[in-house]
């Protein structure tokens, strides 16, 4: 029977030459990942499973982005716990102040997810890798456990929906728009438990940080996984930085989908989701207005060049409106000293803003920008659940770096047209 | 395994952000997270909730973050057991792998109130609302999840040679 790229990964890694829909499969992992707040739970379970030694010091990667630097005493301790274990194991991976980015930002540009690999991090962005047409999801500390322990993982074979793309984005639309516009459209539970496979001929003109953030937000529909088959604009991505040659699985042409949805790119319009679900979207046409305190540009989602470079070119010239904190975030080191060599930090310093060292702080309210009662901010970032960016009386309205940059400088939900016409 | 306690029960897409919000994950001690379990929908739970007490809730329960932290804090607050219409895949998966009891079930999960006496039994799938006397049927779990769930969760499963 005919399967899915994602059914063809785990039917390899699973040295299987087919898996159906609903089978339960123990799989070969090609990489264990976990931050400072999910790897230490990940370390106490690995140490009552009585295991000496992870199962490949090379494939098992920390990285220190969620509370780090750190932003209190307790969670300094979440990080040496974890620096204390790579230390002791000798993780070739563990990236730390200094080295360490965004982890789903990082671990792309590092070469060390590539096309055809099966990866698990304990981090629910971890469908991220998707984009380069591997099999990537999200799990919990003890998979993560087990995982550095045995190199495998159980998974239950998910089914698939297709979105077969059309056309071409027009100006000022990215992928944080299109993947906006689909949760919108199938909900938060859309693609619960199921792979979402992206095709058609629109996907060669997306870029990958296009598909980065559409595979980022996959999860933000429910999905196990979101995926792109890789083609010439991943190949070209990964060359001179994969970490070994890319495999490419391609969907069969009669693979069974349990929907299929078409878009055209074309008619995409910048698209925002109002609190508190991110399926709550509407197009920059219905926003109305809505001033806010705050913005936020940066993220696992939408941290990487692109998109920063994005936002300068709006914000490049003008100034943050008064009375509005504006915090970007580059989300790894070289992207971060690109942005100072191509003097991206000083056009935000003029503006009046803020450009941060690598962290995921204020996505998760952690720190570094977290909202008081009653305060709203626009946030290129992947939730916006209630108190997600702080207090449970804020509220968090998600969007594309193109329309946070438009609306720091409005002071309320803007799109570009409106700053640049 | 039988259960039984009094519902407490929420709405659809309860998400991790509010079952342990992440300003509190700068530790990951079970009794510590009890203490601030649900508390961004919910500032009584943490008084209210009583040892064996069964968690009601919509669909696509525990969506959002990868926490294990968030199935941590509902069993070290005293749940026994949590029904839901649907839940969010990698809840699932780490309530699995902790030993915290949830179940599938649209009809219970729409029926049963906030405060009736409810109880369960996980090997069988049947759960009572005492209170009304009515009585629902859950898929039970496949045979694999059956014996990491009775090995103890994951952890306990791969030490006795379960999986490998």
């Amino acid at each position: 029977m005919a399967m899915t790229a994602s059914q063809k990964i785990l039917a390899w890694h699973a040295g299987l030459d087919h898996v159906e829909p609903g089978q339960l499969v123990l799989c070969r992992l090609d990489r264990v990942l976990g931050n400072d707040i999910t790897s230490p739970v990940a370390i106490r379970e690995f140490r009552k499973m009585g295991v000496k030694e992870v199962f490949d010091k090379d494939k098992v990667t920390m990285v220190m982005d969620h509370f780090a630097p750190n932003k209190d005493i307790k969670a300094a301790a979440q990080c040496q716990t974890c620096r204390n274990f790579a230390g002791e194991q000798d993780l070739s991976g563990f990236y730390d102040v200094g080295r360490m980015g965004i982890e789903h930002a990082l671990l792309p540009e590092q070469g060390l997810a590539v096309t055809g690999d099966l990866i698990i991090g304990a981090d629910s962005h971890t469908c991220t890798y998707g984009a380069l047409g591997a099999f990537s999801t999200g799990v919990g500390s003890t998979d993560m456990a087990f995982g550095m322990a045995t190199g495998k993982a159980w998974f239950k074979v998910p089914s698939a929906i297709r979105f077969v793309l059309r056309g071409r984005m027009p100006k000022y639309v990215s992928g944080k728009d299109l993947i906006l516009h689909i949760i919108g459209m199938i909900g938060v539970d859309g693609a619960l438990y199921r792979s979402m496979e992206f095709t058609g001929d629109g996907v060669a003109s997306l870029s990958i940080e296009d598909r980065l953030t559409v595979c980022n937000m996959a999860i933000e529909a429910g999905a196990k996984n979101g995926i792109f088959e890789a083609d010439q604009v991943t190949l070209a991505y990964e060359k001179g930085r994969a970490l070994h040659d890319p495999m490419v699985f391609r969907a069969d042409p009669d693979a069974k989908y349990d929907e299929v949805y078409e878009i055209d790119l074309g008619s995409l319009r910048p698209t925002v989701a109002f609190p508190h679900l991110p399926e709550n979207t509407r197009t920059i046409d219905q926003v109305g207005n809505v001033p806010i305190d705050q913005v936020v540009i940066g993220s696992c989602t939408n941290g990487l060049y692109k998109d920063i470079k994005e936002a300068a070119d709006i914000i490049r010239g003008r100034k943050a409106a008064k009375n509005v904190r504006v915090i970007v975030i580059p989300a790894t080191p070289s992207i971060y000293l690109r942005c100072v060599e191509e003097g991206l930090v000083k056009d935000f310093i003029q503006a009046g803003c803020i450009v941060s060292t690598p962290t995921c702080g204020p996505c998760l309210g952690g720190y570094m920008g977290v909202l008081a009662a009653g305060e709203r901010a626009v946030s290129t970032t992947n939730r916006n659940f209630v108190g997600r960016m702080g207090h449970t009386a804020s509220e968090v309205y998600l969007a594309s770096p193109a329309v946070a940059a438009a609306s720091a400088i409005l002071g309320r939900i803007a799109g570009p047209e409106e700053v640049l016409s | 395994m039988k259960v039984k306690g009094t519902a407490i029960k929420y709405g659809d897409n309860i998400d991790t952000d509010v079952i342990i919000p992440a300003r509190y994950l700068n530790t990951s001690e079970p009794a510590e997270l009890a203490q601030h379990c649900m508390e961004d929908i919910d500032l009584d739970f943490r008084n209210k909730v009583r040892p064996g007490d069964i968690m009601v809730g919509g669909d696509n329960f525990g969506c959002g973050s990868s926490r294990e932290h968030a199935p941590i804090a509902i069993k070290a607050s005293g749940i026994s057991l949590v029904i839901a219409k649907s839940f969010a895949r990698i809840f699932y998966r780490n309530s699995i792998n902790i030993g915290l009891a949830i179940v599938e079930c649209p009809e219970a999960a729409q029926a049963i109130e906030n405060g009736h006496t409810v109880s369960a039994d996980l090997d069988t799938g049947l759960i009572t609302d005492e209170t009304t006397g009515k009585a629902f049927r859950a898929e039970p779990f496949p045979p694999f999840i059956q014996e990491i769930i009775s090995a103890g969760g994951l952890v306990e499963a791969a030490k006795k040679g379960i999986i490998r």
